[in-house]
């Protein structure tokens, strides 16, 4: 392994598979240590390229993205250091070609469970090249006012703590990403801190090793003094215990290894690390204390003694004069996030956005507070879904068994009307069924479909119209009669929605009024606004055989039943329902599905690009 | 998680196939798994050979040394074997200091021998170590003289020339075939991520290598590569580790969620009880408790990690603490409710579930007089630690509260001077 420094006050690096808070807590400790140049030059994400925006400091910065590890390092020649938040699957592959780079030095491997022998390629071809791998299972690596790896170090307020915004005088690694961090603090505590701290992973077999990382430390002049947390499993410890003999380590070491309560344990015990395993009696904690404490590293007797032990080997440094007193910097303030002060309570923001129908937050989403699963296990139907959605609460039974038979009456009629003949030119144009569906749908308004709506409204206002009686002032009457209606209608020049079709006859009624209102009759408490419509069709018969009620009129008068026969709705709210357009929209829903079926239908029959004939044009001047 | 031993049997089936696989050649292995399920009727029906052949049993159970321990029997039929079995199954043994059941046995055909040879290959950081003898058998630690070993470098392949100190001393009749074999199994070796594979002895019948007794250990983060070559693969526990009912809960919590959920009773009477955040620290609490004097009183081994979700801390929580707290004696025990300062986990998130588990044990805790000492950093930690207070004065259990400030582990000492000032 290279010996000496990794990384300066100017590293950059590839920070390889997108994770944003990861990125922005290198950039806030960038910011902090005051660097010029964010440490993060460039990201790879595999499939997609572009920008991503991040703060550095106050102001937002672009990174680049980059979808190749080659075009990425192609881009930045100057950053040497690949951290790699890829999975443990795809980990070993990209570190790989990272380390085939060669503008690569130092690749940091954050995944828990690459595949030993993938790590084991790694390492040769590191050893190979003089290249660096920290990791894997690892949190990374800090230089103290310098460049610090994705999480390492944790908080800001953790960072400030430890004073790892500028550089101390000790050389810390160990192999636990956790324990790392508490031994930032520890040694923040009694030293004047960390110059390098670097977590080497807890696995068998890790890219860099402990003594690896303490024979790097010992050419590092502003390292005066290195800490090491080992811990049981492996023989790691020992090549530093040979180093040590060697006499190739001349700085104070302080050691200790975690696991000796592994002998409490009856039979083989896996701890939480892969590389903590009880092995033999050489790869025990003890064993391995007692070798470093014999090859001359101050071992304390306890990991609670582990800090006196550091405190005092520095204060022998000092006392020896060993130690140049570190300057103080106040760092700047990083800004607050906006989520972080919102979570303490400290600022509020206002919504952009307020929904009332529906809550996908919780264990499932609820429609109108109902949760999915009772929506699925109380057997609700289309016709309950929608009184959720639409009305915001559970209707009777009846009620939305009407609205699934508005919905079945009208899901089509046939391919001749005006929006299904538009999806089908659409669809046999080659478009996507979405296009397909909406082109079919933008022909819904005043003269297709329209009709529901404008029914209900227009008999609404007929029925509710209060009036003084022309003969006695002082009388109300409540609603216009039907001829006053029809008539008041005519003299407007509007036709009076609900009523008229092209085939059906006074004595040929339409099949589909019929059922409706005999559906109404039988289940509504009150069919009066029907029993209008039908009076105003009586009447209109007299005029013309073909004013029959049609579906679009008797779907619009029994809504009208409905919603104030329910007793579910205020005076208030029906007239808001009808204004606002809730009949149009069960008439796009249902039309909808006949939309779709012709688009299906078309792409089905392969059919080709429909082009109007020239004969059925008239060319006019 | 990492290296795990297998049985003899499957390191047998996958030898067997593999070398088939690879080499094109068939090594004539036969063996049968047989456990308290097995009926051995049928068993003869699927496996003619165990009629018509002289059989060994021997139980297959992840230790060595069963030969010299007398658990190995040679030369019977299959009605002898059932008897060897009947007699055994269930019956406890201690093997290196290890106490436990034997549940599963392997049986094969008896072969007569003359040879004993050794093979062993490790994985090593650098590439793997082979090594081969010719003095195999119960006896290679006093032969271990004779035992040759090569060094493969990762990345180099293993050649007849890096073969040949090996087998350098071996008949010429036979070198040919053993250089081959050894080659081979390093391949299966390397392709099925063995990380250790040992034959004590393999010998030759009618000339062809096959393996009397046979140690595997497979990288189980490699299984993802691995899921077809593995076929169905059991990683049993160590021998002697048998779970009671709560650690097999734990366990089987632990493997539904991506996070880490350790548990592991010491000493049911014991009354300084942990549960530690993070893989590092948690060993470093138990080193601790013991380092200070008071292994004896030490009641478990618990780790917490890689953010679980507050519905799996609780159910984790309710578990220690019912262990914790059961056939209370009138004295103070200690719960240290400890960890180091998280690098990236949100503190008061995981906290919720901690004390959402203490809260309805609260009549638990108190019958058991128990002290909680609580230490933790990191994200968000100032709004656990408050969470954690606020508990205290709540359900009136002595609570006492540490961050960053306070050195990791010195809530052990605490929890040691709580436990012997009652005492």
């Amino acid at each position: 392994m290279a010996t000496g420094q990794l990384f300066s006050p100017t590293t950059q690096a590839l920070f390889y598979n997108y994770k944003q808070l990861p990125i922005q807590r290198m950039l806030d400790f960038d910011f902090l240590c005051g660097r010029e140049t964010p440490s993060v030059a460039g990201i790879i994400n595999p499939g997609g390229d572009g920008f991503q925006k991040l703060f550095f400091g106050q102001e937002e910065i672009a990174i680049p993205v980059h979808s190749t590890i080659e075009g990425a390092c192609a881009a930045h020649p100057t950053a040497d250091v690949f951290i790699n938040f890829a999975s443990f699957r795809s980990a070993a592959a990209s570190s790989m070609a990272a380390l085939k780079q060669p503008t690569i030095r130092v690749v940091a491997i954050i995944a828990e469970g690459v595949p030993e022998s993938d790590t084991k390629e790694l390492i040769g071809f590191a050893r190979a090249n003089n290249k660096v791998v920290i990791g894997p299972a690892t949190v990374g690596g800090i230089q103290a006012g310098a460049f610090k790896i994705g999480d390492t170090a944790g908080t800001i307020d953790n960072i400030i703590n430890c004073k790892l915004y500028r550089p101390g005088s000790v050389g810390f690694v160990s192999k636990s990403g956790g324990m790392s961090n508490e031994l930032y603090n520890t040694i923040a505590r009694v030293t004047d801190g960390i110059y390098e701290g670097i977590a080497i992973g807890g696995d068998v077999f890790p890219g860099s090793t402990l003594s690896d990382h303490v024979l790097r430390f010992n050419n590092i002049p502003q390292v005066k003094m290195v800490v090491v947390l080992g811990e049981l499993g492996g023989r790691d410890e020992y090549s530093l215990v040979e180093a040590l003999k060697q006499g190739k380590v001349t700085k104070p070491v302080v050691a200790w290894v975690s696991g000796t309560c592994a002998r409490l344990f009856k039979s083989e015990v896996q701890f939480g690390h892969a590389g903590a395993k009880s092995g033999g009696e050489m790869e025990s904690a003890q064993a391995k204390n007692q070798a470093l404490r014999e090859a001359g590293a101050v071992v304390p007797t306890s990991y609670e003694a582990l800090e006196i032990a550091i405190r005092e080997t520095f204060a022998k440094l000092v006392e020896e004069g060993k130690i140049t007193p570190v300057k103080e910097v106040q760092p700047p303030q990083i800004p607050e996030d906006l989520n972080t002060a919102i979570k303490s309570g400290k600022v509020r923001a206002p919504t952009h956005i307020i929904s009332t129908i529906s809550d996908d937050r919780g264990e499932e989403p609820c429609y109108a507070g109902v949760p999915m699963s009772s929506i699925v296990e109380s057997g609700y139907g289309v016709g309950d879904v929608i009184s959720l959605l639409w009305f915001k609460r559970s209707l009777p039974r009846y009620c939305t068994q009407f609205i699934e038979i508005c919905i079945m009456l009208c899901a089509d009629h046939g391919p001749c009307v005006s929006g299904a003949h538009n999806t089908i030119v659409t669809a046999r144009a080659g478009k996507d069924l979405v296009s397909s569906l909406v082109s079919g749908l933008l022909t819904i308004g005043p003269r297709f479909g329209g009709a529901i709506d404008d029914a209900a409204r227009y008999f609404k206002d007929a029925y509710d119209r209060v009036r003084i009686d022309r003969h006695y002032p002082g009388i109300y009457i409540a609603g216009l009669t039907p001829y006053e209606f029809v008539e008041s209608m005519k003299k407007k020049g509007i036709r009076v929605p609900g009523i008229g079709h092209r085939i059906k006859r006074g004595d040929n009624r339409d099949k589909r009024v019929e059922l409706l209102q005999r559906f109404g009759r039988t289940h509504f408490p009150s069919v009066k606004y029907m029993e209008y419509a039908v009076q105003v069709e009586t009447y209109t018969l007299t005029k013309a055989n073909n004013l029959v009620l049609n579906v679009d009129g008797a779907i619009g008068s029994l809504f009208l039943d409905l919603l104030a026969g329910s007793g579910m709705f205020t005076k208030q709210e029906i007239d808001e329902i009808v204004e606002i357009g809730y009949l149009n929209g069960l008439f796009v829903l249902a039309r909808s599905i006949g939309l779709i079926g012709h688009t299906f239908d078309q792409k089905r029959l392969k059919q080709p690009l429909y082009r109007h004939p020239w004969e059925d044009v008239l060319y006019t001047k | 998680m990492a290296r795990k031993k297998i049985r003899e049997y499957d390191s047998k089936r996958l030898l067997k196939e593999h070398f088939k696989r690879l080499s094109g050649r068939e090594l004539p292995i036969r063996s049968v798994q047989v456990t308290e399920a097995t009926d051995f009727n049928e068993l003869a029906q699927t496996e003619p050979w165990l009629l018509s052949t002289k059989l060994v049993v021997k139980p297959d159970m992840l230790f060595g040394k069963r030969g010299k321990s007398g658990l190995v029997a040679l030369n019977l039929d299959l009605t002898q074997v059932s008897n060897f079995v009947k007699e055994r199954l269930g019956k406890e043994v201690e093997m290196g200091g290890c106490r436990g059941p034997i549940t599963t046995f392997i049986v094969e055909p008896f072969i007569p021998h003359n040879e004993e040879f050794y093979l062993n290959i490790v994985s090593e950081r650098l590439g793997n170590s082979l090594s081969f003898s010719e003095c195999g058998g119960i006896e290679i630690e006093e032969n271990w003289d004779k035992v040759k070993t090569v060094f493969v470098p990762t990345g180099v392949s293993f050649t007849s020339e890096s073969c040949a100190p090996l087998v350098a001393t071996l008949p010429l009749e036979i070198k040919v075939e053993i250089e081959t074999f050894i080659k081979t199994v390093f391949d299966i070796f390397q392709d099925l991520d063995f990380t250790f594979l040992e034959m004590n002895p393999f010998a030759l019948v009618d000339g062809k290598p096959y393996p009397l007794d046979m140690r595997g250990e497979l990288d189980d983060t490699a299984a993802f590569k691995n899921f077809k070559k593995w076929g169905d693969i059991q990683f049993p526990m160590p021998f002697g580790r048998v779970m009671s009912p709560t650690e097999s809960f734990i366990h089987g919590l632990d493997e539904k969620t991506s996070a880490s959920l350790k548990f592991t009773v010491l000493n049911p009477k014991g009354r300084i009880w942990t549960m530690v955040a993070g893989g590092g620290a948690s060993v470093i609490y138990a080193d601790t408790v013991g380092d200070l004097g008071y292994a004896s009183e030490l009641g478990n081994y618990a780790e917490y990690s890689g953010a679980p979700k507050e519905e799996e801390v609780l159910q984790y929580a309710r578990v220690v603490i019912d262990c914790a707290t059961s056939d209370p004696d009138g004295h103070s025990r200690a719960l240290v409710v400890g960890g180091g300062i998280a690098n990236f986990t949100d503190v008061a998130a995981t906290f919720n579930g901690i004390i959402r588990a203490m809260k309805e044990k609260e009549a638990k805790l108190k019958a058991a007089k128990m002290h909680i000492y609580v230490r933790r950093g990191g994200p968000n930690y100032q709004s656990g630690l408050a969470k954690m207070r606020a508990l205290g004065e709540q359900i009136g259990i002595p609570i006492e509260v540490y961050g960053p400030e306070a050195t990791m582990t010195g809530i052990c000492k605490q929890a040691i001077e709580c436990i012997t000032a009652s005492a």
